[in-house]
């Protein structure tokens, strides 16, 4: 008959094993790390949004997205996002902020650069991955929502006067004041 | 006389060698069982509705006193004929909340932890936790998770061969009416939920142009109101399987078209099945799948008998029938088998590494555009690391892996369903 618990036994072999990984110099590569891998073998950018791992290729729980939107209210930007991913990813969505310009003047994005994108709070699910959230951030400067807003000043405008929205958009990219509020210009 | 209280004769089967007459060949009694059913072993019950209510009265009534309870629903009205743990001023409330403080009320001495949740929400490590998995639910995809998740945590040697610590036993249950099932999956050993998931077939979905043009049924009637009149009568509204309006519409269209074509049978009552895919739920059913699912659950744990080898059925609507079959795993499993083993030179380079995978028949015309990755180490990614990584294809795997022996590597590409896992013998 097959007996199948003995816990000891299970975790003195985990503990020596960990010792001869760490001798080896190869990290066991843990399920978030797994779906890291899929996630980022299988991603597939346009031109407009760039990757950059600044740990190197092989710590991808930390990189940076950049995006280059070539139309829209927010054409000729560059926004940079840091995605950190949690040890319980793909459970619990990866933590994303807007690193620079900040702030940058967005509807859905306040002026730490939190990030409101559905998908991220609400709507995550562990079948979504690191592609869904970069299209996702894509579709934010193509289509900025004022409904959902975490820049009440900037959805206001958006709502209730697009063309000064557009026009507002156009100076803060290079640098302006916006109310009291500096945005600095994006590089 | 032994002073067991509730669970005295359980007791006396496990403490006893004289219960022999009770307890399968190899079964040795020991006085460690006892503690260990009440305390150590960790058992975790998934769905606190028809079966999961039956489930946590048997295990708790059996002397299991630490269990877990999972479930994203609250109570419903409906649910009160047979989910006997629930009242009606329970109603709203999450069923894992209620069902855990009933047992704990009536079965003292049972602590029951409950988690009001979806389960993908919960992170792999809340699942190693446990010694066994019971599962009592009606969703295919919900089963498909938990057993992914159970066979994640499965290890092999060499040689293929399982570790037994890494084996996390499922105990399933299933009823649909009158008929019903009870499984034990030892991931690795038995067949696992995708080695057999032809078992469960695809909810049945006509072809839209049966439904159009030659009905033959009154559910082909039903389905016919529901996906093709009513999005064209009403274009502005979604059909809410929740409104009697809708319903009634549903209700009458179904029967004209009918009796259109000739075809008798189309009731309220068919019609809300259909569109609500409603399974209907007899509480007798639940509790002979439940009764079945928990006994397996104490011989798992304790081994005090053979268990079930592997897939019981319970056919309950004509006449009365039950048969164990002892399925097959997929050795092909994508979810429980072991991956590919192969022996390999250390002069090999990665790049002749790739090539070999792919030809192998486990991997053969999944594997076009691969990517690999030893623990952390992504020696060769697809997508936006391709360039950085790119050098590796020429390398040895001696180079890369660190010399020779055993090495586990992950293999992705877009057109395997899942991490094809690979085990390398590195030999000088």
């Amino acid at each position: 008959m097959i007996k199948l618990f003995s816990v000891k036994e299970k975790q003195e072999r985990e503990r020596r094993e960990n010792a001869e990984n760490t001798k080896q110099g190869v990290k066991k590569a843990s399920a978030s790390e797994l779906r890291l891998q899929k996630d980022i073998s299988e991603l597939n950018l346009p031109k407009q949004i760039k990757i950059a791992f600044p740990d190197g290729p092989n710590k991808l729980n930390r990189f940076d997205i950049i995006v280059s939107p070539d139309e829209g209210y927010y054409k000729g930007g560059k926004f940079s996002f840091a995605f950190n991913m949690p040890d319980s990813y793909p459970h619990d969505p990866p933590k994303v902020k807007c690193e620079s310009p900040r702030p940058v003047y967005h509807p859905n994005i306040d002026l730490e650069g939190n990030v409101c994108l559905n998908i991220l709070r609400e709507d995550w699910n562990p079948v979504l991955t690191i592609s869904s959230v970069v299209f996702g951030l894509q579709f934010l400067f193509l289509d900025p929502n004022p409904d959902d807003p975490l820049n009440k000043d900037a959805a206001k405008v958006l709502t209730s006067d697009p063309k000064q929205f557009q026009a507002n958009v156009r100076r803060s990219l290079s640098g302006c004041y916006i109310g009291n509020t500096y945005f600095p210009p994006c590089r | 006389m032994y002073e067991g209280g509730r669970w005295e004769d359980v007791d006396l089967v496990l403490r006893r060698e004289g219960a022999s007459a009770l307890t399968g060949p190899g079964f040795e009694a020991s006085s460690e069982l006892v503690p260990f059913l009440r305390s150590d072993c960790r058992i975790l019950v998934i769905g606190a509705g028809g079966l999961g209510c039956e489930l946590l009265k048997d295990l708790a009534l059996l002397g299991f006193g630490n269990i877990e309870v999972i479930d994203m629903d609250t109570i419903d009205v409906s649910n009160l004929n047979r989910q006997f743990l629930f009242r009606m001023k329970d109603v709203g409330q999450p069923k894992a909340v209620v069902a855990a403080s009933r047992i704990q009320e009536r079965v003292e001495g049972c602590t029951v932890v409950p988690h009001f949740g979806r389960i993908e929400d919960k992170p792999a490590e809340f699942y190693r936790g446990f010694h066994i998995i019971v599962l009592g639910l009606d969703s295919v995809e919900a089963r498909a998770w938990i057993n992914e998740t159970a066979c994640s945590f499965l290890e092999h040697d060499e040689e293929g061969n399982v570790d037994l610590s890494t084996v996390k036993p499922l105990v399933d249950g299933g009823t649909e009416g009158f008929k019903g099932h009870a499984r034990v999956i030892l991931p690795g050993i038995t067949p696992c939920f995708a080695c057999t998931m032809w078992l469960f077939p695809p909810q049945t979905k006509f072809p839209l142009c049966t439904l159009a043009e030659t009905p033959r049924t009154p559910v082909h009637c039903i389905e016919w109101a529901h996906l093709i009149k009513w999005p064209k009568d009403n274009e502005m509204e979604e059909f809410d399987v929740d409104n009697v309006d809708h319903l009634g519409w549903c209700h009458r269209e179904a029967t004209e078209r009918a009796k259109e074509f000739g075809i008798e049978g189309v009731t309220l009552q068919l019609v809300q099945g259909v569109v609500k895919n409603i399974i209907p739920a007899i509480a007798s059913t639940n509790a002979i799948v439940a009764a079945a699912c928990a006994t397996e659950v104490l011989k798992t744990a304790t081994m005090c008998s053979a268990g079930m080898d592997n897939y019981m059925m319970f056919m309950g609507g004509e006449g009365i029938y039950t048969h164990t079959v002892k399925y097959e795993r997929d050795e092909c499993c994508p979810v429980c088998s072991p991956g590919i083993f192969l022996t390999v030179q250390s002069s090999v380079t990665l790049g002749d590494l790739i090539k070999r995978i792919s030809v192998h028949p486990k991997a053969l015309g999944k594997v076009e555009r691969p990517s690999v990755s030893h623990g952390t180490d992504n020696l060769y990614m697809q997508g936006p690391l391709e360039e950085a990584t790119r050098p590796n294809l020429s390398k040895t795997l001696g180079d890369l892996l660190g010399g020779t022996g055993q090495k586990a590597l992950a293999v992705n590409d877009k057109r395997l369903p899942r991490t094809l896992r690979v085990t390398l013998s590195v030999v000088p």
